[in-house]
């Protein structure tokens, strides 16, 4: 290693342009959420943890916070479970299997803006593709009790095929003589999944799980699109709740504040992701 | 038996996925009349003129125009950058080697809205709003913890040897980078290209903000911002999705190894 040439200078160039879009504005919004900022009319003022002590009374914020954790928890756990599933399937032998795992790739690539359209449009009431087949008159986004079950639907379809990729590649991992044993010593279908591949997989789904959980959290355009949150802000998640204060009342202040919240348990998360994958890849 | 219910899965997990597709497809070329109720399913009387509403005018051109321009500048410009950092990263001595590749795995992590309120007063302050090039820096920045983490993989596989021969024929280490390890490196840089463009074509939030007009707009935020008059025009809309997602099909037709050799490596192998 010492008798290497220096390459400080190759790694220099990304280093600071990472640095400027990650420590440069985090330290920014942490400075902004210290204050009162109104973009509109060129205010700044020290306000200390004003903006805090607004927060932890803030109904708009606490219902935002729940919408996220429901829009994570439900759409993760059925992504996971939705994937394990596909990822089974499509890990066995059958004719074109090429073609149909590009299919089932084509979710993962298209624009999530398109995806919300086209899932707008047939979860429209009147004459959506949805009722028509359900021969149902339900209002998907228009109830408060749809609307977020809806944006979970749209973002399972979306997100499931990432997941199964990544548990392929897991399943694949798995040495064949150590399924074949199994099956000689009389494992088969259920419990060889239950005994043998499941606990082989589990670094593998937690990864998956902990990095989908991540996204998740912070999830802004597949709702804002679909529902701009509404009705009534039951969809309105944490991302959205911020961008709308920062860019819609301009208050870079209180918006700072929210953004520094979705910060702080997204970069949780990523410390147990740390941990996983330390633990998955070995020291 | 079984086998038949493993064929009926396959084909339930294609209709599932593609489905939505179809339809958007469908109602593409349905006229304004039958998408005004359902059933029939099917067009009666198919007919292009959502697509040539779409392209009537010199808007939505210049908005296909602006993402591409966006997409392949930000990966070529992240590319070269995070090539260049991961050949250091792999077979250079680099000062705090673990601790800068921590950096920029964390770097990944950053959610976009803790970021994109000072950037949006940095752009505001260089005058870079509503200019490609304000897309293009962050673009590139953000596909660059992908790209590093996933060339430093394969310049460690290239054989040592071959490094260390360049350097006896004479190269200094930069152009051994340039003339000998980066082409070895091509099926890395294929990968890692198609997931950045993929990455740029299809962001929205801080195109959304960053971009006010057709002179810098991208796709995605032509599509959620579009212009209808008293009611929305899905049929248009629907015509708008599909010339905008055909090439994403095709990439992940064509490439469709690559993309989940790249998906892989930028998640599970960390």
């Amino acid at each position: 290693m010492s008798g290497r040439e220096e390459g400080n200078r190759f790694v220099l160039p990304a280093v600071l342009a990472l640095s400027l879009v990650t420590v440069y504005p985090v330290l920014t919004v942490l400075y902004l959420s210290l204050h009162r900022k109104l973009l509109l009319f060129d205010i700044t003022e020290f306000t200390g943890f004003d903006n805090y002590r607004f927060l932890l009374a803030d109904d708009r914020f606490w219902n935002a916070l729940g919408n996220t954790v429901y829009f994570t928890t439900a759409s993760v756990s059925l992504e996971l479970l939705l994937g394990l599933g596909i990822a089974l399937l499509l890990n066995r032998t059958f004719r074109f299997k090429g073609l149909v795992t590009a299919v089932v790739l084509v979710p993962w690539a298209i624009p999530t803006v398109v995806s919300a359209k086209m899932w707008e449009w047939m979860y429209n009431s009147d004459i959506g593709l949805l009722n028509h087949l359900l021969g149902m008159k339900i209002n998907w986004l228009g109830s408060p009790f749809w609307a977020m079950n809806a944006a979970v639907a749209m973002d399972v379809w979306k997100t499931t095929p990432f997941v199964v990729i990544l548990l392929m590649a897991g399943l694949k991992l798995i040495p064949g003589e150590v399924i074949q044993a199994a099956r000689i010593d009389g494992a088969g279908g259920w419990s060889l999944f239950r005994r043998i591949i499941l606990p082989l997989l589990m670094p593998v789904i937690l990864v998956v799980l902990i990095f989908r959980t991540m996204d998740a959290f912070r999830v802004f355009d597949a709702v804002y699109v679909l529902t701009g949150g509404g009705p009534a802000n039951t969809t309105e998640t944490l991302s959205i709740y911020a961008y709308k204060v920062l860019f819609q009342t301009l208050q870079f202040g209180y918006g700072s504040t929210l953004a520094i919240v979705v910060f702080l348990c997204v970069g949780a998360m990523s410390l147990l992701y740390l941990r996983a994958l330390k633990a998955e890849v070995g020291p | 038996m079984r086998q038949a219910g493993k064929v009926f899965a396959v084909i339930a997990v294609a209709a599932w996925s593609i489905a939505p597709f179809l339809w958007q497809a469908v109602t593409s070329v349905k006229p304004d009349a039958e998408l005004a109720r359902l059933p029939p399913l099917l067009p009666v009387g198919p007919t292009l003129e959502h697509y040539r509403a779409v392209f009537t005018g010199a808007s939505f051109l210049r908005i296909i125009a602006n993402s591409a321009i966006v997409a392949s500048s930000a990966t070529l410009l992240s590319l070269a950058i995070g090539s260049l950092a991961a050949f250091g990263l792999a077979k250079l001595r680099v000062r705090s080697r673990g601790l800068i590749l921590l950096f920029v795995l964390s770097a990944s992590m950053f959610p976009p809205i803790a970021t994109v309120s000072p950037l949006y007063l940095v752009i505001r302050a260089l005058g870079l709003r509503d200019t490609v090039w304000a897309l293009i820096m962050t673009y590139t920045t953000f596909t660059l913890p992908l790209t590093i983490w996933v060339l430093t993989n394969f310049f460690r596989g290239i054989p040592e040897e071959i490094y260390r021969a360049s350097l006896v024929d004479g190269c200094t280490p930069f152009r051994s980078f340039v003339r000998v390890m980066l082409p070895l490196a091509a099926p890395g840089i294929a990968t890692t290209g198609i997931l950045a463009f993929i990455f740029s074509w299809n962001e929205f939030l801080f195109a959304l903000t960053f971009t006010a007009t057709d002179a810098s707009r991208t796709i995605p935020v032509a599509i959620a911002l579009f212009p209808g008059l008293h009611e929305v025009p899905w049929g248009d809309i629907a015509a708008a999705s599909v010339v905008v997602t055909i090439p994403l099909v095709l990439l992940v037709f064509l490439f469709q190894r690559r993309i989940i050799e790249g998906l892989t490596a930028g998640a599970v192998k960390g």
